[in-house]
């Protein structure tokens, strides 16, 4: 029998109308965010499911343009997202599809940085305001963004697993869950990391310079 | 041992420990979270501040994003100051209770409890009698933890989700935990509280979500209205000495079972009771037409 924390009960301050329509998009959006590594200078949206088709009157959109500047589920300056995205020139778009989703509220969130490099991230709002990242530049992946969570892109050889997570254990971080994936043997793969303490901006840059086979870490 | 899952748990805790609810909910939080006592009252704290927020930017009148509503709020209120049916202080808890989904329908901030669909009933309620009795705002920050106690267990033994169980899962539950929390706040003992939660959540069994346009305003707001009178009412049947004749735990398990038979139509999916109106149906197009 699952037991709740008295603040899943009471809480989560959000902004309305929906935790899954309104506050998840945003929860979704801001980890997409930063697995853009916060360097965004556009951003296109499309929606599947009932994101798609009661996503306007949730106001599904405000929130992934709110989430997606780096706004959290309850800040009250959602509602002004379109604007707030002008005031920064931030170009954003929306497509609607009528394609199945692996689940009905479900965003694919593509940006492009300074350089012009894209990062597409698929993520499905799950209810309650809570959130699964299920792909990243088409890999799949499995992130709820509950913990402070370390994703590190990596060509896929022996050793790199074990000297990331050596770091780890060196600073006492504790690794809640942990998951590789991979597109091939020996190609591109990601590690999500989930740990109970965050990991500071020092022990990601040891990480990043442990091997050349990593090629980028962030943090969510 | 400051665990409890069910009512009859809780019971023994408060009687073993002489303590009411919310002290019975601190004790297991702090236990569960590692956070102290100081930590968990403030965050606790700011569920308040952002609650009463709610209310009072609801109470301005605010449209929704779709148009469909906003300005019911503030209507009740300004009626509740004359001579209501309802009389003054239910009125003004109704017209809370809408005024915090009215401006979660306007993109305003609110806080869940247990869910944004009935996020006006614990708020409304007891700020009203607040104002009303002159209790302070330590008082309703310290009955907020009795109404996760009693959210927490119907959350654990069945669901607060309309799409699981219906409005009575959602609206049902929050007038359930808004009564609890009456109760101790007005001096009740946890027996009492757990009366009126039991008596709450009866009153509603069957209570079907349909949300019109699949949007969090209509019905919605106006159940939420009924949630909080449903709350006052139960909670003065409570401290008059009214028993509930089924326990807690079990009016939960029947909440529980209603849900599960009832069909998906009338589970949140906007295709069943009000949402497959004509009028219901009209408004639904109307909207995808604008977009």
């Amino acid at each position: 029998m699952q037991e709740y924390s008295v603040f899943d009960i009471i809480g989560p301050r959000m902004t309305g109308p929906s935790s899954s329509h309104t506050a998840g998009a945003c929860k979704m959006a801001y980890i997409a965010r930063h697995i853009a590594g916060e360097d965004i200078k556009s951003a296109d949206f499309t929606l599947y499911g009932s994101f798609a088709q009661t996503g306007a009157g949730h106001g599904t959109d405000k929130a992934l343009i709110a989430g997606i500047m780096g706004m959290h589920p309850d800040d009250a300056d959602i509602v002004n997202a379109y604007e707030r995205a002008k005031e920064i020139n931030l170009p954003v778009t929306f497509h609607m599809s009528e394609e199945d989703a692996p689940h009905p509220n479900t965003a694919r969130i593509q940006t492009t940085d300074s350089n012009g490099n894209v990062t597409e991230v698929l993520g499905a709002s799950i209810g309650g305001g809570n959130i699964r990242i299920l792909e990243i530049n088409r890999l799949e992946v499995e992130i709820s963004g509950d913990y402070p969570t370390l994703i590190i892109q990596y060509r896929d050889v022996p050793g790199v697993v074990a000297v990331v997570t050596h770091v780890l254990a060196q600073h006492h971080i504790n690794i809640a869950f942990m998951r590789v994936f991979r597109h091939g043997k020996g190609a591109d793969a990601y590690m999500t990391i989930e740990t109970d303490q965050s990991v500071n901006i020092k022990i990601r840059e040891i990480i990043k310079n442990l091997s050349d086979e990593i090629t980028t870490v962030f943090a969510v | 041992m400051v665990q409890f899952q069910t009512g009859i748990e809780l019971l023994a805790l408060c009687e073993e420990h002489s303590i009411p609810i919310s002290e019975a909910m601190i004790l297991r939080e702090m236990h569960n979270s590692e956070l102290s006592r100081e930590d968990v009252c403030a965050e606790m704290r700011r569920n308040l501040i952002v609650m009463r927020e709610s209310v009072e930017n609801g109470l301005r009148g605010k449209r929704s994003i779709s148009g469909l509503s906003g300005g019911d709020a503030a209507r009740l209120h300004q009626y509740a100051e004359a001579s209501p049916l309802l009389g003054s202080s239910a009125a003004h808890a109704a017209a809370a209770a809408m005024a915090v989904v009215e401006i979660n329908a306007a993109m305003g901030r609110i806080v869940a409890a247990p869910t944004a669909g009935a996020s006006g009933i614990l708020p409304g309620v007891l700020f009203s009698v607040a104002q009303e009795r002159g209790f302070e705002e330590h008082a309703i920050e310290q009955v907020l933890f009795t109404a996760g106690a009693v959210g927490g267990i119907i959350a654990s033994n069945a669901t607060i989700a309309g799409a699981d169980g219906g409005c009575q899962a959602e609206t049902g539950a929050a007038a359930s935990m808004a009564a609890a929390a009456l109760v101790e706040l007005c001096g009740g003992t946890p027996v009492m509280a757990l009366h009126a939660a039991a008596i709450a959540l009866k009153n509603v069994l069957g209570l079907v979500c349909d949300p019109v346009a699949g949007l969090v305003e209509c019905p919605c707001i106006k159940r939420n209205a009924l949630g909080a009178i449903n709350a006052l009412l139960a909670a003065d049947l409570a401290l008059a000495g009214v028993c509930s004749m089924i326990p807690f735990d079990e009016v939960i398990h029947a909440m529980r079972a209603v849900g599960i038979a009832m069909r998906p139509e009338l589970r949140e999916t906007a295709m069943g009771g009000l949402a497959a109106t004509p009028t219901g149906r009209a408004i639904a197009q109307k909207l995808r037409n604008n977009k």
